[in-house]
């Protein structure tokens, strides 16, 4: 690089050199350094505020506690998987031993019960956030249309929509629990009773924002393009298919965005107050537990919770970025 | 012989809560086929009202407007509108917005092919060809209106009516928009009413100019007859008497005849329609 700029100014090409220079650090400034200097600054101001507290279960955890519990529960992982690796080696040697005396025998083969670990939890926690949006998207973005296409639907519906957006999960979790247990009777259940409990939850709790911005998206559509339809005659099912929905996007999307960061935060509480499987409730089994290494466990779960809901934001505006037509609004 | 287009004696009330405003007053206007009709007058004239009446987006209160023995009674792809705004669907590019027109319209009357063949005739006639694979907001806004004005054509329509085509763009743009237009009409023949603010345009594009008095109540003051021979250069007819005599026509009704002092706070209708007494 630098040899390329000593060439280009030998050529007397100093100011766009020097322009050059300056534009590679001013981006280098905006894509790393600040953001550095950020994370930086915060990693010094809570290793500090650790060092100061402590708890009946010893210092609060600073980065390096939870760096190295990061470090444990990863390992603690491929223990758990050696060890139910072990476990089906050992059932399927002694079936085929018994076999091999008694042909007649018909195997058992008894699934593994070790406890959850770490990334079971997040995987768990990920697949509920994930189903429980998407049923919440199935129903938010038919019914937002439809509010937004009448205006005596919305006059109808809006009370109701304002009363229920504000309910934190927890009052709708004891509610959702019984509903579940009562509803949900099957002797061979596809999916566990704690899986649906926590995904109507999610479901019901991250509907809102998408149907109030749905609505809102459709409702606000540009005369001139309603004006379009009109003049081609468009007959009302093709009228919302090629003109209002391509038009709400946009909307729909920042519905979207909005939901999915509401569902991962109102996951997180459902687990933990119903002790569904989750991160949710590895912490609340991390504080239960209240071992010394217990606040560093949750620390790095905090953490994780946080950069998972980060990254779930972000996939969604790349998926934002790569389907909406309006590239014009800034994104952020 | 029968009017082609007959906008016969319309009214326009429009309900406010305020009362009602009458925005229109027995506008009567029979218009031959292949005639080009530009309506001019001041901004808040009841111009736009008279054309969405003509589309069908606006029901008269009084009279109605018959194309070709049928009444005019809901919007309909015969009476293509060219908006202001070009309105084109930025999510679709310029092909696309053709092809959602001609797909609406000829439905079941032409193959995948015609219809393909069909719509790059239209963007080729405007002279898209180049940059029909773009979205709106890829082109500049002249291209916009050219597409407009595809999507407008390819509907075939009986009138094509243009609501301020030009009104947006750049000097050099709209000079060489109305020759793109000349050169289309000389072409298709069609019969075109459209809306303008200029003079100019209305005098180089027209065979008759209808002039609006102010609102409220407005309606046809004067009609003038544009008998100038096609087809017209614009750097030709700067010279010609005819020409000239006819601008200056239509300027001594806008500024003397139909003078609009706009208040400074203009909120007051009443105030406007004294100032109109002449």
């Amino acid at each position: 690089m630098i040899s390329v700029i000593r060439q280009l100014t030998q050529d007397g090409e100093e100011r766009f050199c020097f322009a050059l220079v300056l534009a590679l650090f001013q981006n280098f400034l905006k894509a790393l350094l600040l953001p550095g200097l950020g994370i930086v600054g915060f990693l010094l101001l809570w290793s500090m505020a650790a060092s100061s507290i402590n708890t009946s279960l010893g210092a609060f955890p600073g980065p390096k506690a939870v760096a190295e519990q990061l470090q444990n529960l990863y390992l603690e992982h491929q223990q758990e998987r050696e060890k139910e690796a072990a476990f089906y080696q050992r059932q399927e040697e002694r079936n085929a031993k018994r076999l091999a005396q008694d042909p007649n025998y018909s195997a058992k083969i008894r699934p593994y019960t070790g406890k959850e670990t770490f990334l079971d939890q997040i995987a768990t926690s990920l697949i509920t956030v994930m189903s429980g949006f998407l049923l919440a998207v199935l129903v938010a973005i038919p019914l937002g249309i439809a509010i937004g296409l009448s205006e005596k639907l919305n006059t109808a519906v809006n009370p109701v929509i304002q009363i229920f957006r504000p309910v934190s999960p927890l009052a709708w979790l004891p509610l959702v629990t019984m509903v579940v247990s009562a509803v949900y009777v099957s002797s061979d259940p596809m999916f566990a009773k704690s899986f649906i409990v926590s995904l109507v939850t999610v479901t019901l709790c991250c509907l809102w924002p998408m149907v109030i911005n749905t609505s809102v998206g459709v409702a606000s559509l540009n005369k001139d393009w309603v004006n379009v339809s009109k003049v081609l005659r468009l007959p009302a099912f093709s009228h919302v298919r090629k003109i209002v929905i391509p038009a709400s996007i946009p909307a729909i999307f920042t519905g979207m965005r909005l939901s999915l960061g509401i569902a991962w935060m109102v996951l997180i509480a459902a687990e933990m107050l119903a002790q569904n499987p989750g991160l949710g409730k590895f912490v609340w089994d991390e504080f239960q537990n209240g071992s010394s290494q217990s606040l560093s466990r949750i620390m790095t779960a905090v953490l994780v919770i946080g950069v998972i809901g980060f990254l779930l934001d972000r996939s969604m505006l790349q998926l934002q970025r790569a389907l909406s037509w309006d590239k014009s609004t800034e994104l952020r | 012989m029968q009017a082609f287009l007959d906008i016969s004696n319309i009214d326009m009330v429009f309900p406010t809560p305020k009362g009602d405003f009458t925005a229109l007053k027995s506008v009567d206007l029979k218009i031959k086929q292949g005639e080009f009709i530009s309506l001019i007058g001041h901004s808040g004239c009841g111009k736009s009202t008279v054309l969405n009446v003509v589309a069908g987006l606006y029901q008269a209160s009084m009279g109605g407007v018959i194309l070709d023995g049928k009444e005019v009674n809901e919007p309909g792809p015969e009476r293509a509108v060219v908006f202001q705004n070009h309105s084109l669907l930025p999510w679709l590019t310029a092909y696309e917005n053709v092809e959602l027109a001609v797909k609406q319209v000829f439905a079941g009357k032409m193959s995948k092919a015609e219809m393909a063949e069909w719509i790059e005739h239209n963007l080729r006639l405007v002279h898209m060809e180049h940059a029909m694979h773009k979205r709106p907001d890829e082109i500049s806004g002249g291209m916009k209106q050219r597409v407009g004005i595809a999507r407008a054509l390819s509907m075939q329509p009986q009138v094509l009516l243009m609501d301020e085509p030009f009104g947006a763009l750049d000097a050099l743009t709209r000079a060489h928009m109305q020759d793109s237009l000349m050169e289309i009409q000389d072409e298709l023949n069609n019969t075109v009413i459209m809306i303008t603010h200029d003079v100019d345009e209305a005098v180089l594009l027209s065979d008759r100019i209808v002039m609006m008095t102010n609102g409220p109540a407005a309606t046809i003051g004067e009609i003038l007859e544009v008998n100038l021979e096609r087809p017209r250069n614009r750097l030709a007819l700067a010279e010609d008497r005819e020409y000239n005599h006819l601008r200056s026509a239509v300027l001594t009704f806008l500024y003397e005849k139909q003078r609009k002092v706009e208040p400074i706070k203009a909120k007051d209708k009443s105030r406007v329609a004294l100032s109109n007494a002449s």
